[in-house]
């Protein structure tokens, strides 16, 4: 049994490692950040949802680090975020989701006052240890309506990109032309009278040009995708790190929509095809004003 | 009052029973038996589908009937479980509606929506019930749920309450989540740290004397916690814990199982692996009291010392 006790508090202490290391890595004025952002903690420490600030803190050094350093992000009008419950509509790109953390990272640094977008999580996510544990502390939860309808009750920031896995694993030629849009976030729009932020993000395409999309293997091994990037899975291991491309975040102004919530398919669409020509627009804007991929 | 309680020789039903006895005049009905009953509590040795119990309704004119007298054992055959369970659960709403009894509690549990990886954070009222699909064993008690639901609509005039609350703990109970916190060293699953609630024993037991006023009817949610980490209770407990990968935690506590060296069934590892939370708007607006205990306080008299 003292074997045992040995072992779980050996445990206990390896498991500190990761959360000492990340908060190290922030520094005091990051940390002072977090504690400025509008939270609604309970007496345990977690907001409704599992949010936890101080888990956060060890978070924020690493993606301050992605956003100021790696991708180099050049951020525009994050102001356009407003202070109460908001959507935030974004294209998703890149393969691997660093385009929701760059944008979380955007309205978390450059606003003022900082905010922070929660995002919603894939289904098969609350299967995953550690993984499911860190983003429900970091605020991410499970992407249901329900959830959803709680978190703009509770006037929070979401991020959503309607596109899903359809945008994350396109391929190559298809890159920054927006596919499909689900129509979720606009009937939890009109319900909740929720003014919707559109925004692009510019430079995640390059950071994994998928040239082909391996549908079988993903089906095998229970991916969405499987992307045949030039360095993976050539370059086994690094191979799947995002190329060091130089990211431009832009956010647009407010879009408000009324309606009934319930309308048919086709009225709902066509708002929804309105947020999509605007996130179009400012994608194309973005590209022509950018000289370089890299810098 | 004349109340009628099913399962009162249980740890958790002789409290009730006894609890209630100072005001209102009880009638048990346990096949088990009970030596510590205060008197003024009558106590019948009869299993509900006896011919004896509705002579117990026929007799005595009983106001509510209080049903606490599920088996949630495990180890008892599917069959017994579905006679003990639902076909007694079936002849006492016979009853309820044959002898005008005006209100029907029932003590279901908030384990039959099941915790599950697609749930959404908050669980109502509403969410479907969607326990046997990880877990077939507990199909019996979301059997007995599902029949009182469809009693409280057959029947308006009956004033029926189903209470489904978070994991009870507290020193007296005997289940699954009371004995986890029991143990000495608690394994844990690695990497997971799902938002649980806990609800106390003698909380539960004045919930359920406040479903008895007339005009509460109606399925609730209760739970005694705000939604907490699980590691915050490990952390107020003091006790050490052990992470164990789930696969093989599976594993190993399934063999135990098989060689009876455990009184947890596997799948209720889901417990300790997902999220699982009530939303207990509804009661705290319908029922009279509010929890009385605090987190340290439920956790007292399972902390080392």
């Amino acid at each position: 049994m003292d074997f045992v006790v040995a072992l779980a508090k050996w445990f206990e202490l390896i498991g500190k490692i990761p959360g000492e290391l990340g908060s190290l890595s922030a520094s005091p004025e990051l940390k002072a950040r977090v504690d400025r952002i509008p939270t609604r903690l309970g007496a345990h420490g977690v907001d409704a949802f599992g949010f936890n600030p101080e888990s956060l803190k060890c978070a924020v050094g690493l993606g301050a680090w992605f956003y100021e350093h790696y991708f180099r992000c050049d951020t525009y009008g994050v102001n356009n975020i407003p202070d109460g419950r908001c959507f935030v509509i974004a294209n998703h790109s890149g393969q691997l989701p660093f385009d929701g953390a760059m944008l979380s990272m955007a309205a978390f640094l450059e606003r003022d006052p900082p905010r922070f977008l929660r995002s919603m999580v894939e289904r098969f996510v609350p299967s995953l240890p550690f993984v499911s544990t860190f983003l429900t502390r970091c605020g991410q939860i499970l992407g249901t309506p329900e959830n959803c309808r709680r978190l703009l009750e509770n006037g929070e920031a979401i991020l959503v990109f309607p596109e899903g896995v359809r945008g994350l694993n396109k391929t190559w030629e298809h890159r920054y032309r927006l596919q499909r849009f689900g129509q979720g976030f606009m009937r939890l729009a009109l319900e909740t009278n929720t003014p919707i932020v559109p925004a692009a993000v510019i430079g995640a395409e390059e950071q994994a040009p998928s040239l082909f999309n391996a549908k079988a293997l993903g089906n095998l091994l229970g991916l969405p995708a499987v992307p045949i990037t030039p360095t993976f899975p050539l370059v086994p291991g690094l191979g799947m790190l995002p190329y060091p491309t130089k990211y431009r975040i832009y956010f647009g102004e407010p879009m408000t929509f009324n309606g009934n919530a319930d309308d048919e398919d086709a009225a709902v669409l066509d708002r929804v095809q309105e947020v999509h020509a605007r996130i179009q627009t400012m994608i194309d804007d973005g590209l022509a004003k950018r000289k370089n991929v890299f810098w | 009052m004349n109340i009628l309680m099913t399962g009162i020789s249980g740890r958790f039903g002789r409290r009730v029973a006894s609890r209630l006895s100072r005001k209102h005049h009880i009638i048990g009905v346990d096949p088990r038996k009970c030596p510590a009953l205060p008197k003024r509590i009558e106590h019948h040795h009869h299993d509900i589908r006896h011919r004896p119990v509705e002579n117990l309704f026929r007799r005595n004119k009983i106001d509510a009937v209080i049903h606490l007298g599920t088996v949630h054992n495990f180890r008892i055959s599917p069959k017994k479980l579905y006679e003990r369970n639902v076909m007694g659960t079936e002849v006492l709403l016979k009853h309820v509606s044959k002898y005008n009894v005006g209100k029907l509690v029932l003590l279901s549990s908030g384990d039959v929506y099941g915790p599950m990886p697609t749930n959404s954070h908050y669980i109502t009222e509403e969410a479907p019930l969607m326990a046997t699909q990880r877990f077939p064993e507990i199909r019996t008690m979301v059997a007995v749920d599902r029949a009182v639901q469809t009693f409280f609509w057959k029947h308006p005039d009956i004033e029926t309450v189903i209470l489904r609350p978070a994991h009870i703990v507290g020193p007296h109970v005997r289940n699954a989540p009371s004995n986890y916190l029991r143990l000495k060293m608690i394994p844990r699953l690695m990497g997971f740290d799902p938002i649980v609630q806990l609800l106390a024993e003698s909380d539960l037991i004045a919930m359920l004397e406040d479903s008895l006023r007339s005009g509460i009817r109606g399925i609730l949610n209760v739970a005694g916690t705000e939604p907490l980490p699980l590691s915050r209770i490990f952390h107020v407990l003091g006790k050490p814990t052990l992470p164990v990968p789930y696969s093989l935690f599976k594993l190993a506590l399934g063999k135990m199982w098989q060689y009876r060296m455990t009184a947890f069934p596997a799948p209720e590892l889901d417990h300790i692996r997902f999220h699982a939370v009530l939303d207990t708007t509804l009661a705290k607006k319908t029922l009279g009291v509010s929890p009385e205990l605090d987190l340290y306080d439920i956790l007292a008299p399972f902390r080392l010392h």
